[in-house]
């Protein structure tokens, strides 16, 4: 069984992210970059099923800049075993990229996509659930647990509640979370062996995906801050204010 | 807790800025593979294990020491679990022989990536660093049967290595050593004797020790002409290369030290062990050069790494820090206080850590490129003077780079005030690890020696002119330069002082040797002072180029050099006058009057 592992390249989890001079967007020149924290998890898993003999195959693919290279190349150093780059400089959205990852997965006939619950950058939490859709596999999200029975798949979700049980059908499109399991370092041999490890790099245009933006950014800024406290003089006055001021009670 | 990041993108400017690493390096037969986005992944993969999986265990480890308990040590907790991640990683092996398993990666790399250990730990570092050493000797003079057995578990780590030189009357004169070698009759030798101060001596980290041991045969020339060396194994290994019965090398005791207290530094008596001799009898002492050279090179980036963690944590604290105003007005005015860093004199202590760090990191990747071409170049003549440069510039480097070292970390406390001097903020910790960085692997004393005595004469001053021509051209050739004048001028300058002393501890050396000692020091801190001058104004002009690519980055570099110009170097004419006062000042009271 092959395994078709998506993951992005998003600002470093430890960089303080800044908005850019004008508004557009978020700036990213000379900002340290980094696999998405939930895609190292999806990669993790993926290369635990392939040394636990389930899977054959792992493939990372990655949508995005030129740069994305750098990313698919860390997770073939975690043990991917070749990896698609699908370049493009425009903007994508969750959408764009689930139609890019199906047309792959048709191509590559894979009987898992295993795949972070969202990205830290935009946090949309849509891509896997929309593959899912485009695909008319069964889904499980939010998964802490994944084992495989045959040709079905346990998944434990965390849900609000507290944890679920799911027994669905092969193929299946995954989500991980984060307590699923933790990443490996990548070790020095296998950071060796990633450079020589296939990368195929493929266009939209090739996959017959039209990927142009439905969404248009006005204007992005910086959360107003939040402003000073007021001290209350009695708790009369503390519910006359949550009353009429904030409107909460 | 110290704060610590490690510093990938100044890395990246040195490597591919500054000195052309890609057209260096990966050029040289064996290093096709090591281009620098390989380099780089490398680092970001290895930082992220030093920051997540070291940096942790230091302060704890500094807390807990290591336990001594009959003959047996114990490392701090977590050290045992680090260690055999770090092994699993494949990090021992970095730059060793893949004919044995290493992954046979530059030596710049091992450098770059020593600092990254070193900052986050260097206890933990102290570990894999001696068996580094150990594995260098071995490949150079070990038999093909010794590197067999020894070279692959020293390469991936389950075994560990030591370097056993110092005895309880002797450390800097090796000439005196008494450990004993008697030939057994089978081709092995018994050891006895008693060595001190040796790291990584006994501890729990792997299935055996391998000591590399100094000691005299029975019919050895006196002095340092009559030092063998020996591989004195804890454990006797057994035909199928597992390790068998104990040999009779036992640890009496642990220190306890001023700092690197999660490294175990022991007492190791030999009493008959079995030993087996590495190279031709009477030749240890040139075997230990090959383990000290890059040893040295090692414990400079020592002082660097810790100088590094200091300076990050004491500008963070800096920027957040509040406490008075700034003496031109209120520039916190929302705050009770501004932070400290408004203050010159904090600047001033920032900055001067900052000035040497960067440039030293220059630096020491420049001389860890000449490593790898002094031993990997297909021409002799290239081979030969990257050879020159290395021999001249470690002494320097395993000396100024510890004294700084221990000057900004010192720095780092007192930006943060009453807290630096708490155990828990971790700066203090950082001097005492630093402390001993200028006493072990050649007491920096020795280093100034070695530079004027040995390295200044050599080939009628070949060494040298290595280092001299390429900053009379630099200076000659940007001499003219309007934007550059203000960092070309003091070079100039300061390098004329430096050829001036340098002419006259020749002259004067040559005449009384006690007059080129009594000049060492100062001529030594004069010289790295020139040399990181030299690089910084290399990077003046290098970012001044680049400008509207990065104009923050290039704008700071460009900032901090002309800090280090007006602020450091000037030390040169205090020094080059301490030179010229000459030996008298120093000889003339009576040594029973001290």
């Amino acid at each position: 069984m092959k395994v078709l592992v998506p993951i992005k390249r998003v600002i470093d989890a430890n960089v303080k992210v800044r908005v850019k001079a004008d508004e557009s967007g978020v700036e990213l020149t000379n900002v340290k970059m980094a696999m998405n924290p939930f895609c190292e998890i999806a990669v993790e898993e993926a290369v635990r099923l392939k040394e636990a003999g389930t899977a054959s195959e792992v493939i990372v693919v990655s949508a995005g800049i030129a740069q994305s290279q750098e990313t698919l190349r860390t997770g073939l150093a975690m043990g991917a075993d070749r990896a698609i780059l699908i370049q493009t400089d425009v903007p994508l959205e969750p959408l764009a990229v689930a139609k890019l990852l199906k047309a792959v997965a048709d191509k590559e006939e894979p009987g898992l996509l295993l795949l972070g619950k969202q990205a830290i950058d935009g946090d949309n939490n849509q891509t896997a659930q929309m593959i899912s859709a485009l695909l008319g596999w069964s889904q499980a999200t939010f998964a802490s647990k994944v084992a495989i029975d045959g040709d079905k798949l346990n998944v434990t979700r965390e849900v609000d509640g507290g944890l679920e049980n799911i027994n669905l059908n092969m193929p299946a499109v995954v989500s991980v979370d984060l307590r699923l399991n933790e990443p490996r370092y990548a070790s020095l041999p296998n950071i060796m062996k990633a450079k020589k490890k296939p990368l195929e790099s493929l266009t939209p245009e090739d996959l017959g995906v039209d990927v142009t933006p439905r969404v248009e950014t006005v204007k992005v800024c910086e959360p107003p801050a939040r402003k000073a406290g007021v001290k209350v003089a009695s708790v009369a006055e503390l519910v006359d204010k949550l009353k009429n001021e904030a409107k909460v009670i | 807790m110290v704060t610590y990041a490690a510093p990938i993108d100044d890395i990246r400017f040195v490597m591919n800025e500054l000195f052309d690493y890609d057209n260096s390096i990966p050029t040289l037969p064996g290093f096709e593979d090591a281009t620098s986005d390989v380099v780089e992944a490398i680092l970001e993969e290895g930082s992220k294990f030093c920051v997540n999986e070291l940096l942790p265990l230091n302060l704890p480890g500094d807390a807990e020491g290591c336990h001594y308990e009959n003959g047996v040590v114990r490392t701090p907790k977590g050290f045992k679990e680090a260690y055999k991640a770090f092994c699993d990683g494949g990090w021992t092996g970095l730059s060793c022989d893949p004919d044995y398993g290493g992954q046979g990666l530059p030596k710049t790399l091992q450098f770059i990536m020593s600092e990254m250990i070193v900052s986050t730990n260097l206890s933990f570092g102290m570990y894999p660093g001696l068996s580094h050493g150990a594995y260098n000797a071995l490949s150079v003079y070990g038999s093909d049967d010794q590197k067999q057995t020894f070279l692959p578990r020293l390469i991936d780590g389950t075994w560990s290595g030591t370097m056993c030189l110092t005895e309880p009357h002797c450390g800097t004169d090796l000439g005196l050593i008494r450990t004993k070698a008697e030939p057994d009759g089978n081709g092995a030798y018994k050891i006895s004797g008693t060595k001190i101060f040796i790291s990584a001596g006994e501890h729990d980290l792997t299935d055996n020790i391998i000591h590399l041991v100094l000691a005299k045969l029975p019919d050895a020339p006196p002095g340092s002409k009559g030092i063998s060396l020996f591989i004195v194994p804890k454990f006797l290994v057994k035909e199928d290369g597992t390790p068998g019965m104990r040999n009779g090398v036992t640890c009496g005791s642990i220190e306890h030290k001023m700092g690197i207290k999660a490294s175990s530094t022991c007492v190791m008596n030999f009493e008959e062990a079995e030993g087996y001799l590495v190279g031709e009898p009477h030749t240890g002492m040139a075997s230990m050069f090959v383990m000290m050279n890059t040893a040295r090179l090692d414990v400079g980036i020592q002082g660097l790494g810790l100088a590094e963690t200091s300076y990050q944590t004491a500008a963070a604290y800096a920027k957040d820090r509040g406490q008075g105003r700034s003496l031109s007005g209120t520039k916190a005015p929302e705050k009770a206080a501004d932070p400290i860093i408004v203050h010159p004199d904090v600047r001033k202590n920032l900055l001067t850590m900052r000035a040497y760090n960067e440039s030293a990191r220059a630096l020491a990747i420049w001389i860890g490129m000449e490593v790898d071409i002094s031993e990997k170049h297909p021409d002799a003549d290239r081979r030969q003077e990257a050879d020159d440069l290395v021999a001249l510039m470690t002494p320097i480097i395993k000396s100024f780079f510890t004294d700084y070292g221990f000057e900004a970390t010192n720095l780092g406390v007192q930006i943060h005030g009453g807290h630096g001097y708490i155990h828990e903020y971790g700066m203090e910790q950082l001097v005492r690890d630093a402390r001993i960085a200028q006493i072990y692997e050649g007491a920096n004393g020795i280093q100034a020696l070695d530079l004027v005595g040995r390295k200044l004469g050599q080939g009628m001053g070949r060494l040298l002119r290595r280092f001299f021509h390429p900053v009379a051209g630099f200076i000659e050739e940007n001499q003219e330069s309007a934007e550059l004048m203000e960092f070309v001028l003091p070079l100039a300058k300061a390098f004329g002082r430096l050829q001036q002393a340098t002419g006259w501890i020749a002259q004067n050396g040559l005449r009384d040797p006690e007059e080129a000692g009594a000049a060492s020091s100062d001529y030594l801190r004069l010289f790295a002072l020139v040399a990181l001058a030299y690089i910084w104004t290399r990077t003046v002009k290098v970012s001044m180029e680049k400008m509207d690519e990065r104009p923050d980055f290039y704008r700071a570099k460009i900032a901090v050099a002309r800090f280090y110009m007006t602020r450091l170097l000037p030390q040169s004419s205090s020094l080059f006058a301490t030179i010229m006062a000459g030996k008298a000042p120093l000889m003339e009271l009576e040594e029973i009057a001290f």
